[in-house]
């Protein structure tokens, strides 16, 4: 763009480091009448395991960062300094209690780890709603609402439309071992495909880090079993390496990733990839603002499926929706 | 390379007979010429057991030695800090920081690709400057200083992607990489087709092996590799002989972080696109090729080329795992195994042999 971009890229990294995060509320949206608090005095303590570091994780913070702007809300968004390192979210989520919050926004990527300290929040009565992470018990430890997609069910549907195009022998890329997530993603997947054992289904592994051994990885894969037919990648920074390993084999083989990029969606646009599961992560940050904000106001909450599970995912971009996208995920909105 | 064993040169008055194996095991790459060979045997075995020839094709040599040539990039520099009695923590971090700079110049404020690279390169050596400047004139162990910048420059990059963007991925335009003229020196490759598939080798490759070979002349053939090995040797000595000790140490920083920016350049240029989390943990594997590499921990002695070979090692390993159809989980274990054995054995064919220490 300009100069003028880098000016303010320079002060805002001023601001940043200065304000540690504090996004004041930028709007002058007003509640409804009657509302029990003012919107200027609700504040919302956001704790996730999601690095900055992390393209998905950007596009969830650009949906928090709007839906407080909207709400006209105050939030504060905190993550440990690993993804993995669940004794500093944990203490994150106390300090964020101790602050007395309107409301509490939590990822539980590891529930064994963060219950004690989510049980906290709950019993000193702050309303809390789980994003992300945490379908499966976010019900048992008193969260109102989880804002998100579960992992099983979206590797499943990648799993059964491969089938249906007919993949015989589908190998899963996780980029993570060790994150429970991914390897619910591949083990759906693999189910989805039709084995009996999800374990015994093919999983290649690398890092993001490195995306030239990512590519040589798979491509070492497609070499050493001819036979394989399709590739399922667990995130957008993978899918670029399999493209260009599939690319160069010279055959046919079906490709999906999880999560978008403007890469992944210009390959589906082009027809180089079959699809993308999308869990529409911007929402998993914009509306537990929204559900926190109204919940305060007026004591109304969505229930969802019944139970609090509000799905946003997983949803499927293919070659006919792709070309809507492509603009919105250069911005980080999708 | 090493000034300390030489096998050229007039014999000296009493004659001693130094058998050709010996000669060749006194050579500092001794070591990692041997890690090579039995790791190539182990995969090539392995995977011919399993009923693939992948690894053994020209497909498969291609694979692996693209994926040496990435890390080995910035190993030569690496290795040549560590002689020189330094380490480099942040170079990771500069990877990334550096390839965030082509993505941020070139795609978030259009200009021209070049100038992304160049503007990268010039900021990413600065960094490095910065880096020798901070140890030389602290006295502090670079260890510690560089673990700080890996820190603060592993932030910078996301503080400044996230404020100018607010996604850390940045793509970058192929159509334009593919018009751009500097691009060209970090994105060619030359592509040969077997039964109709693709095999590339990218000019990674190139770069690895030139940097390599220009790091080998230096340390092997010139004055400034005898203050490198003199200055981790014994650096009061070396000051007292007269070697510029501050001015060498803040030069292999810069070309540290100079080589983290070609390294960025071809990675932007091979995928189009910049992540932030690209180099991530690279630094320890750099460490890792030069150890095998026969470079010592506590400086004054180590190989360029022997690096270069360590680094041909672990990208054999890595790929090789797939080609022997092994759980890729146990590559982590293969890696510690090899370094664990590599240094063994380096310690005692230098004891050994070359009749040092």
């Amino acid at each position: 763009m300009n100069k003028r971009t880098l000016f303010t890229g320079l002060a805002g990294i001023a601001i940043v480091l200065g304000a540690c995060n504090a996004a004041p509320a930028t709007s002058t949206a007003k509640g409804p009448d009657g509302a029990l608090v003012k919107r200027s005095d609700i504040k919302i303590e956001v704790v996730t395991h999601g690095q900055a570091i992390d393209g998905f994780w950007g596009v969830v913070r650009n949906g928090f960062k709007a839906g407080a702007a909207d709400m006209g809300v105050t939030y504060n968004y905190n993550a440990p300094a690993a993804e993995s390192d669940m004794p500093a979210m944990s203490a994150l989520i106390d300090a964020a209690v101790a602050k007395h919050p309107t409301g509490l926004v939590v990822s539980i990527p590891n529930p064994d780890a963060l219950s004690p300290a989510i049980k906290k929040a709950v019993a000193a009565g702050i309303p809390v709603v789980s994003m992300n992470s945490g379908s499966d018990v976010f019900k048992s430890l008193g969260i109102l609402a989880h804002v998100g997609q579960t992992e099983f069910q979206a590797g499943l549907g990648a799993g059964q439309r491969f089938k249906d195009a007919g993949v015989k022998n589908g190998v899963c890329f996780n980029q993570e071992v060790g994150n429970q997530a991914l390897t619910l993603r591949c083990n759906g997947f693999f189910t989805g495909l039709g084995l009996a054992d999800p374990k015994a289904g093919k999983v290649l592994t690398g890092k993001i880090s490195d995306p030239a051994g990512m590519q040589a990885t798979i491509a070492a894969a497609i070499q050493t079993d001819p036979t394989i037919d399709g590739i399922l990648t667990l995130g957008p920074s993978v899918a670029k390496p399999a493209l260009a390993a599939v690319g160069a084999s010279g055959k046919t083989i079906h490709l999906a990733t999880f999560d978008l990029s403007a890469d992944v969606l210009t390959a589906i646009k082009d027809g180089k990839m079959d699809f993308a599961i999308d869990q529409q992560q911007f929402l998993q940050g914009y509306l537990p603002i929204v559900i926190l904000t109204n919940y305060a106001e007026t004591r109304n909450l969505p229930t969802g499926d019944g139970t609090g599970l509000i799905m946003t995912g997983p949803g499927f971009v293919t070659k006919d929706s792709a070309a809507d996208v492509i603009a919105l995920s250069a911005k980080g909105l999708r | 390379m090493a000034t300390t064993t030489a096998s050229a040169g007039p014999a000296p008055e009493r004659l001693r007979t130094v058998s050709l194996t010996q000669r060749l095991l006194a050579r500092p790459a001794a070591g990692a010429l041997i890690i090579v060979v039995f790791v190539f045997i182990v995969f090539a075995v392995l995977s011919t057991a399993r009923g693939s020839s992948a690894f053994l094709s020209i497909a498969g040599v291609l694979n692996y030695v693209g994926v040496a040539s990435q890390v080995g990039i910035i190993a030569t520099a690496v290795a040549l800090l560590m002689i020189a009695g330094e380490f480099d923590l942040s170079v990771g971090s500069l990877v990334g920081f550096s390839g965030i700079v082509i993505g941020i110049v070139s795609t978030v404020w259009g200009l021209p690709i070049w100038l992304g690279i160049i503007v990268s390169m010039i900021l990413t050596t600065g960094l490095g400057v910065i880096n020798g400047l901070i140890v030389v004139r602290t006295g502090l162990p670079s260890f510690i200083v560089t673990l700080a910048t890996m820190f603060i420059i592993g932030g910078l990059s996301s503080v400044l992607v996230l404020t100018l963007t607010s996604i850390t991925f940045i793509r970058i335009d192929p159509a334009l990489i593919a018009a751009d003229p500097l691009a060209q020196l970090f994105s060619w490759k030359l592509s040969l087709v077997f039964d109709g598939a693709t095999s590339d080798l990218y000019v990674s490759v190139v770069w690895w092996i030139l940097i390599a070979a220009v790091g080998a002349y230096i340390l092997g053939r010139r004055k400034f590799g005898n203050w490198i090995t003199g200055v981790g040797g014994s650096p009061i000595a070396a000051r007292n002989l007269g070697v510029p000790v501050a001015r060498v140490k803040i030069t292999l920083f810069a070309a540290t972080a100079f080589s983290a920016s070609i390294l960025a350049a071809c990675q932007s240029m091979q995928f189009s696109s910049a992540d932030i989390q690209r180099g991530g943990g690279w630094e320890l594997q750099a460490i890792t090729m030069a150890v095998i590499g026969g470079c010592l921990l506590s400086g004054g002695y180590g190989s360029v080329v022997g690096t270069a070979l360590g680094a041909l090692a672990l990208g054999m390993a890595s790929i090789g795992i797939v080609y022997a159809s092994i759980n890729a989980d146990w590559y982590k274990i293969a890696i510690g195994l090899l370094l664990l054995t590599a240094v063994v054995l380096n310690n005692w064919i230098r004891r050994r042999f070359a009749g040092l220490r």
